[in-house]
């Protein structure tokens, strides 16, 4: 069964056109990831979904019900803001039990859900907490609790952990994964942070400027791009893309290999001038002048290379990526 | 060692240009308030020493207990003054809200005429005012003179209040309609509480004009038992003689609740935003 549909999503702001025809389904269970650059328009898809916006035109279904006209709260979703947005005047347990006073639910099962939910999260000593006496981590996880208690069919996700720092990032997008595993409930989640989306997406759906790029699984979008910019946001350090000219003679394509299928060879096509190099202890990547163009490799291991060493690199052959002058894939 | 940026000499300077500040301010208050205590000859004499056990007199608080009825005037100007503030609160709270917060036509529209009071000053239209209650029957009634002071204030409360609910997190607000509240408890229990320093600020500019007014409450509500403190002093002031013992004792009073109502209000401005909500 699946958990959204979107038919036809158009939104507009006065004359500029953000969402531009998108078609999606969301199957039961999925986590769905939105990923693109700033202003490709992810987080408004959300914001319609969710009902804070209304769409232009096209048509909404949340678990096979049009919710176009249906407000925020009736269509049985729960969002988790990137600013957590946590009532400042209520506590923990004030701010996971509004939605549910809100629908009329009785004391006892208020009481039931709060205690899961927050079992869950580990919040369980800081019920009686307020807001600001909570630090960054506990209160995003609040704004998960809160959406959790009201059970929804669809969990929404605006950038949840940008405003964490990296090793908090990193615990709750673990946290948030074995979450989805747990409740085995639907989810979107916008991030602009292409490491989330490839880890803990079941499905990728890039924008870019209000279109759907691609749609696939991380690794179906990572080995099988369609276009050069799907090739180009995934992937990190991000693909390299040069003339195929370089390699063959009179090729008008843009070729295009990701740093860690370039390897060192003293007879490699490809040589130049190393600029800058980036000691990860585990990775090393080089970026490399060559003529024309500036390539990133990515070694496994260490290596002793100096900036200024003249090397010679070579490309894989079954992992080249071919691209025409308007961006699609050819080969 | 760097030196820190804060010059002992800065601050000295600082504290200086300050306290000089308080002084000048203070300062009528302050000759009001000695010779509210000294007799009539000793104002005259030498306005500004304090009272001595020779010049110290309640003539002026005794004449102003038994002539007119001081409570009453008090009582008005407290009634007019608080309910014209609850009223320019709430409803430029809510016309801020309703401007800041959606998207329709004629909204910069609305917003500019609403600020257009700010710019035209109320009193040029007296005469038509006073025609209106006169109308209406609204003459002489304490609620002339709160619809007036509400008319007047809420221009510059509509432009200061929509200004900050515009930085209230929209965030805030989307988790609560997600959550199924209304807009009227989004806007009561969520954005009051978090621009309370900006009404605290929007009541202290609209008390202390209303609290002080005498033009309207002269044209509109000069009837004995609707008469404002400020209007009631004025009793005491004549065409050839004035009572100024009265005067500066009553003036002394009139300071007194504008004061605690001050002190109510600033401490909310200088407790701020309760933080946490939001980041």
């Amino acid at each position: 069964m699946t958990a959204l549909t979107l038919k036809g999503i158009n939104k507009s702001f006065g004359t500029v056109h953000v969402l531009k025809d998108i078609d999606l389904e969301v199957e039961e269970g999925e986590f769905v990831v939105f990923v693109g650059p700033s202003g490709c328009g992810k987080s408004t898809l959300l914001r319609v979904i969710s009902g804070l916006e209304d769409a232009s035109s096209g048509e909404i279904t949340i678990d096979g019900k049009v919710v176009n006209a249906t407000p925020p709260a009736k269509r049985g979703i729960a969002m988790v803001f990137q600013s957590y947005a946590l009532y400042p005047h209520l506590n923990v347990r004030g701010n996971m039990s509004l939605a549910l006073k809100q629908e009329r639910r009785s004391k006892a099962e208020i009481e039931e859900r709060v205690a899961e939910a927050s079992r869950m999260l580990n919040l369980t000593d800081y019920l009686d907490r307020f807001p600001s006496e909570l630090s960054g981590g506990q209160r995003q996880r609040v704004a998960i609790g809160r959406a959790i208690v009201r059970q929804p069919k669809l969990f929404l996700f605006d950038e949840p952990l940008s405003n964490l720092d990296a090793a908090l990032r990193m615990n709750t997008r673990l946290e948030i994964s074995k979450l989805h595993r747990t409740l085995s409930a639907s989810m979107i989640y916008v991030t602009h942070d292409q490491t989330e989306a490839m880890t803990l997406a079941d499905k990728i759906v890039l924008l870019r400027d209000g279109r759907v790029e691609q749609v696939g699984s991380p690794m179906e979008l990572y080995n099988n791009p369609a276009n050069q910019f799907v090739a180009g946001f995934l992937g990190a350090p991000s693909m390299n893309f040069l003339p195929a000219s370089t390699l063959n003679e009179g090729d008008n394509r843009t070729l295009g290999i990701r740093p860690e299928d370039l390897t060192l060879d003293p007879e490699g096509p490809l040589s130049g001038k190393v600029s800058h190099i980036e000691n990860l202890g585990g990775d090393t990547n080089l970026i490399v002048d060559t003529e024309g163009s500036e390539l990133t490799v990515r070694l496994f291991g260490q290596h002793p290379i100096d900036v200024g060493d003249q090397i010679r690199v070579s490309a894989q052959q079954n992992k080249q990526f071919f691209f025409d002058q308007d961006g699609r894939r050819v080969a | 060692m760097h030196t820190a940026r804060t010059n002992p000499l800065n601050t000295l300077a600082m504290h200086g240009a300050l306290i000089l500040y308080t002084l000048i301010a203070l300062f009528p208050v302050f000759v009001i308030l000695i010779n509210s205590f000294k007799t009539r000859k000793a104002i005259f004499r030498e306005p500004l020493s304090l009272p001595t056990a020779d010049s110290f007199s309640m003539i002026g608080y005794q004449t102003v207990m038994k002539q007119g009825d001081f409570f009453l005037y008090f009582q008005n100007s407290m009634i007019v003054t608080v309910a014209s503030l609850f009223f320019i609160l709430l409803f430029g709270a809510m016309a801020a809200f309703a401007l800041s917060e959606y998207r329709f036509r004629g909204n910069m529209l609305m917003g500019l005429y609403l600020a257009l009071g700010i710019m035209i000053p109320i009193r040029i239209g007296t005469v038509a005012i006073l025609e209106m209650m006169v109308a209406t029957g609204l003459v002489n009634s304490l609620l002339a003179l709160i619809l007036v002071y509400t008319a007047q204030g809420l221009p510059l409360a509509v432009f200061i209040l929509s200004e900050f609910m515009r930085q209230v997190s929209d965030d805030l607000k989307n988790a609560g309609r997600i959550d199924g509240l209304t807009e009227y408890t989004i806007f009561f229990k969520l954005v009051l509480p978090l621009v309370r320093p900006a009404m605290a600020t929007v009541a202290v500019f609209n008390m202390i004009p209303i609290w002080n007014d005498l033009w309207f409450p002269l044209i509109l509500a000069p009837a004995e038992e609707v008469k404002t403190l400020t209007l009631g002093s004025q009793v005491f002031i004549g065409q050839f003689v004035t009572d100024w013992n009265a005067v500066l004792s009553a003036l002394s009073m009139a300071i007194l609740p504008v004061l605690i109502l001050y002190v109510i209000f600033s401490r909310q401005l200088i407790r701020g935003i309760t933080s946490g909500a939001v980041k």
